[in-house]
């Protein structure tokens, strides 16, 4: 089966390998491999395949990671231009409505 | 509950078989299998019945026997989500805290925060988890890392987070490995499967559009020579409901299933080529048959697919495992106009197919 790659060139990735202790865990929490580890520290070894979701930045304690986070969806694009607010799974964004992906990938056999 | 320091699970949930005492109240025992109910709740949710309430008390759970050595495994009260753990663990005795998500799985939750770090470790302290275990694990789906602050849990409480794998059909490799996971146990995949059991999903998300494009094509087949006319647009509207009702299916069904193998990166191309051949197969099938429409009108309905198609798969992206923010609002601005200016086409097309 053909690989599926979104975009290349268009994430916000940004990483700064002189703050970075090796602590590792943005290679166990990265879902597409983004983060390799490199001798004593880690490496963006495919930036491409990033989703901006955000993982790495928050369990980075070293700040060693930036990324502007957010929803791949479309309909959440949508429907931030009706409500003003942020891009975020849901018709109106907040906590409680799951919104279009509905089940998503990501109920399918995930934790 | 609320307010009390050590909020439990409710004993009467009908999945649970019975319950531990402690000094922190009782703790409800859930069996790993899963029953027929389990499974009938599931399989009906996935087709959106009850889907927002389909949830489990949040707090702590015994699976099987577990005691002060078993693992602690960190889900979300999406039912969903905690059966596809449970199913996972048969013949094994472990503790599974349940975050308040809200009824929604641990990815989305964690996107949102609400599988987040306050949350858990808000729920390790009201569970009493120290009292309940010796060790300091808790293993998070590695799914919930968006939402969780690994780091700042172990600074906050006496628990270290290890993060599990992205699947939990891995788990039983995950533990017996002692807690290591594979790389390719962290990566998220989008298989068919996965795909599969989205289409219902996302058809009946984008159904009332189709509808209403039905309806408007509907009323719209009645313009013509003379203005209006009622018996044309009995005759035209077939054609116009089934045009809709094709790009709905080639875009939130054919194009999903089909995803590896259409040409494009973006999902809007991809739609748009599943388009194609949908109208190209509608189309010559109808032919075949001996149906004969006006240029003006094939033009319409094949346009119609294309940009139709190409919206519904656009918004497949959400579904999707691997798209990011900044690269669908990329897609959006390039593909946008052009479905935009192609369902303009095709309307104004339809409508010349009344004197054409
Ligand atoms: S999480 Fe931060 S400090 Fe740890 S390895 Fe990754 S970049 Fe380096
Ligand atoms: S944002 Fe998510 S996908 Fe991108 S590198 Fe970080 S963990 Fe990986």
């Amino acid at each position: 089966m053909p690989e599926l790659r979104y975009l290349e060139d268009v994430v916000t990735l940004e990483f700064d390998v002189e703050k970075c202790t090796g602590c590792q865990f943005c290679t166990w929490v990265c879902p597409h491999g983004v983060f390799a580890m490199d001798g004593n520290r880690a490496k963006v070894v495919d930036r491409g395949a990033c989703m901006e979701c955000g993982a790495c930045q928050i369990n980075c304690a070293f700040d060693a990671i930036h990324v502007q986070r957010g929803t791949g969806c479309a309909a959440a694009i949508i429907a931030s231009w009706f409500n003003g607010g942020k891009v975020s799974c849901g018709p109106t964004g907040d906590a409680d409505s799951e919104g279009a992906c509905g089940e998503t990938p990501k109920g399918s056999g995930c934790c | 509950m609320p307010g009390s320091k050590v909020a439990r699970p409710r004993l009467d949930q009908p999945f649970v078989i019975g319950a531990i005492d402690t000094p922190f109240g009782e703790v409800p025992v859930i069996p790993a299998a899963l029953t027929r109910a389990d499974r009938v709740g599931g399989y009906k949710v996935r087709w959106g019945i009850g889907r927002y309430t389909y949830t489990v008390d949040p707090g702590l759970y015994a699976l099987g026997a577990p005691d002060d050595r078993s693992p602690v495994l960190v889900s979300a009260n999406y039912k969903l989500s905690f059966d596809a753990l449970r199913r996972e663990l048969v013949g094994r005795d472990a503790w599974i805290l349940v975050l308040d998500t809200r009824g929604i799985n641990v990815w989305c939750a964690a996107g949102k925060g609400t599988f987040g770090t306050d949350e858990l470790v808000r729920r390790i302290e009201s569970a009493e988890l120290s009292f309940m275990v010796s060790h300091n694990i808790v293993v998070v789906p590695q799914l919930g890392a968006p939402g969780v602050n690994g780091p700042a849990v172990r600074r906050d409480t006496r628990f270290r987070v290890v993060y599990g794998p992205v699947r939990a059909t891995d788990l039983p490799a995950f533990l017996d490995a002692g807690m290591r996971a594979t790389p390719e146990m962290r990566r998220v995949r989008f298989t068919a499967r996965d795909r599969a059991v989205l289409v219902p999903v996302e058809a009946v998300n984008e159904l009332a559009i189709a509808a209403w494009v039905a309806l408007a094509g509907v009323l719209l087949s009645g313009i013509g020579p003379g203005w209006y006319s009622l018996a044309r647009a009995l005759e035209r509207a077939p054609i116009a409901v089934l045009t809709a009702f094709a790009a709905l299916l080639a875009g939130t069904a054919l194009a999903p299933l089909a995803l590896p193998w259409l040409p494009g990166r973006m999902f809007s191309t991809k739609g748009a080529v599943a388009g194609a051949l949908t109208a190209a197969a509608g189309l010559g099938i109808a032919s075949l048959a001996g149906l004969a429409l006006s240029p003006a009108a094939l033009a319409a309905v094949a346009l119609f697919m294309v940009a139709g198609a190409s919206f519904g798969t656009m918004n497949f992206t959400g579904t999707s495992t691997y798209t990011s923010l900044h690269g669908v609002e990329k897609e959006m601005r390039v593909a946008m106009p052009l479905q935009i200016a192609g369902a303009v086409l095709a309307t104004a097309l339809w409508i010349a197919g009344g004197w054409f």
